[in-house]
């Protein structure tokens, strides 16, 4: 089995990199986590390991890469099998965490990023309004999935878990720096008291960043993109 | 070349023959007695759409499998009450009902047919494999798409640009296939159902929008697998019909330049 031939790039604010670091943990697998500094250009060994996209995260196991937030868990899932299971036993159960974790990041995701990018509060107002949507959805989703147990994994975190779970920091931010209430206990009771079990949780905690110390990187971040070409 | 006739499974509403036409000898696992029978109680309905790739991957990925099923075309500027019920976050084709529980996302519908019906797999075992298969279909569907979407509707420079883009993508998909049969290897699975909207859809697209940018010459080794996976009877029984494919486009396209107007 696996010593310290694993190795994570990454950058700390990226939820998409803590999937990587979070299964891994679940796993109990040591790896070696190389902080990318993005801002001064990608290092060779990024370049190399994802020459399609360039992005991270990147999962390196002994010489093979491997790109993809959700592609990584699963190919974690899949080689750590010994470890507790990421993925859901029956077929339909994997469906629907796919189904929502594609959701995730296709429809939900950009719409937090547009809230803090939006230029004009109608804009900002559509996009509040679409974040809030989702959630509606994912409290019913996390009903269905979890069963009235702690997690949409059941027991212990799942696949859906960290799939949803690594955007909360970002969520965090966007609460505080827009001044609205995304998670609450009016409309999202569960997924509130789901949010705090999750942050907590043992995979979890050390990669989760904090959140004073992401919104001053998101400020830096819609200022600089404020200042360049329009957001697409 | 080595001809294959595979009978999987039956039931009173379907007959399903796979034929396989191969280069190789390829081993196909025959469903055992059990597993027909819990196939002919398997109700599995496709909700899709004639000219969508993403709805022809889903039943050719049902085919290759001999899963029968009852196909349910849609018409997309009038949905259904049931596909509104069965995919009420999206609203859209292809949803497969597999005894009355809705699977939506064609990647996810793919993957889900994989882990149920498991003869004939379509995913590779190793996990480094599935998540290069992975990786790569989701390129296709976030990137080549995504960009083919763009160059459709787009005019002038910003139509050139997409095109460039589409045409750097074609290029790591060209590699990709280098030295393989198949995306997938030896044999036709799940990358290759993925990848299949070059087999038919892309061309006629191409032809649609009077670009000339997929060709033979440009794109040898993906030409040489589309005329290989063409072969495929499940493949050729998935085509889109050409000349009606063409019509659906150009209407499309008229219609959103008008609306843009």
């Amino acid at each position: 089995m696996a010593k310290s031939d694993v190795k994570v790039l990454g950058s700390w604010p990226s939820p998409f990199v803590m999937r990587a670091r979070i299964a891994l943990n679940i796993k109990s697998v040591n790896y070696e986590y190389f902080e990318e500094r993005l801002r001064e250009g990608k290092s060779e060994l990024l370049l190399k390991s994802n020459p399609v996209h360039k992005k991270i995260p990147v999962l390196i196991h002994g010489d093979k890469p491997i790109c993809e937030s959700l592609v990584i868990v699963q190919y974690i899932d899949e080689t750590w099998s010994s470890g507790p299971s990421i993925l859901p036993s029956d077929p339909y159960e994997r469906a629907t965490a796919r189904f929502w974790a594609a959701y995730l990041d296709e429809k939900w995701f950009p719409s937090i990023r547009t809230i803090g990018m939006a230029q004009g509060e109608d804009a900002r107002k559509a996009a509040i309004a679409q974040v809030e949507e989702g959630l509606v959805l994912l409290e019913e989703a996390f009903g269905k999935c979890s069963k009235g147990k702690r997690f949409f994994g059941g027991d212990q975190i799942g696949y859906l878990d960290i799939a949803f779970g690594c955007f909360l920091a970002w969520l965090r931010v966007t609460e505080k720096m827009s001044g609205i209430k995304l998670l609450s206990e009016a409309n999202t009771p569960a997924l509130l008291n789901w949010a705090d079990r999750f942050c907590s949780d043992a995979a979890v905690k050390d990669v989760m960043p904090d959140t004073e110390k992401l919104a001053e990187f998101g400020k830096m971040v819609i200022a600089k993109m404020r200042g360049a070409a329009p957001p697409k | 070349m080595a001809e294959i006739h595979v009978i999987i499974s039956s039931c009173d509403r379907n007959v399903g023959i796979a034929t396989a036409l191969r280069r190789k000898p390829v081993l196909v696992n025959f469903t055992s007695k059990l597993e027909q029978t819990m196939a002919d109680e398997d109700e599995v309905k496709l909700f899709g759409m004639w000219a969508s790739p993403y709805s022809r991957r889903v039943e050719l990925a049902l085919k290759l499998k001999g899963i029968p099923y009852e196909y349910v075309e849609e018409d997309l500027s009038s949905k259904s009450c049931l596909l509104l019920k069965y995919n009420p976050v999206h609203q859209k084709i292809p949803v497969l009902v597999h005894n009355g529980k809705p699977i939506a996302e064609s990647l996810v519908i793919l993957e889900y047919i994989d882990e149920t019906w498991t003869n004939n797999p379509i995913l590779p075992q190793d996990p480094y494999d599935r998540a290069m298969a992975r990786f790569w279909a989701k390129f296709i569907d976030e990137k080549l798409l995504m960009t083919t979407r763009k160059a459709s509707v787009a005019s002038g420079k910003e139509k050139e640009q997409a095109i460039e883009e589409i045409t750097e993508q074609l290029k790591l998909l060209e590699s990709e296939l280098q030295g393989k049969e198949y995306f997938s290897g030896p044999s036709i699975g799940y990358l290759d159902i993925v990848a299949s909207v070059l087999v038919f859809w892309f061309g006629n697209l191409q032809e649609a929008l009077g670009v000339d940018m997929f060709t033979k010459e440009k794109f040898p080794i993906i030409f040489g697998w589309i005329g290989k996976v063409a072969e495929i009877d499940a493949v050729e029984v998935c085509r889109i019909p050409k000349e009606k494919h063409l019509e659906y486009i150009r209407t499309r396209l008229e219609a959103f330049k008008s609306a843009s107007k």
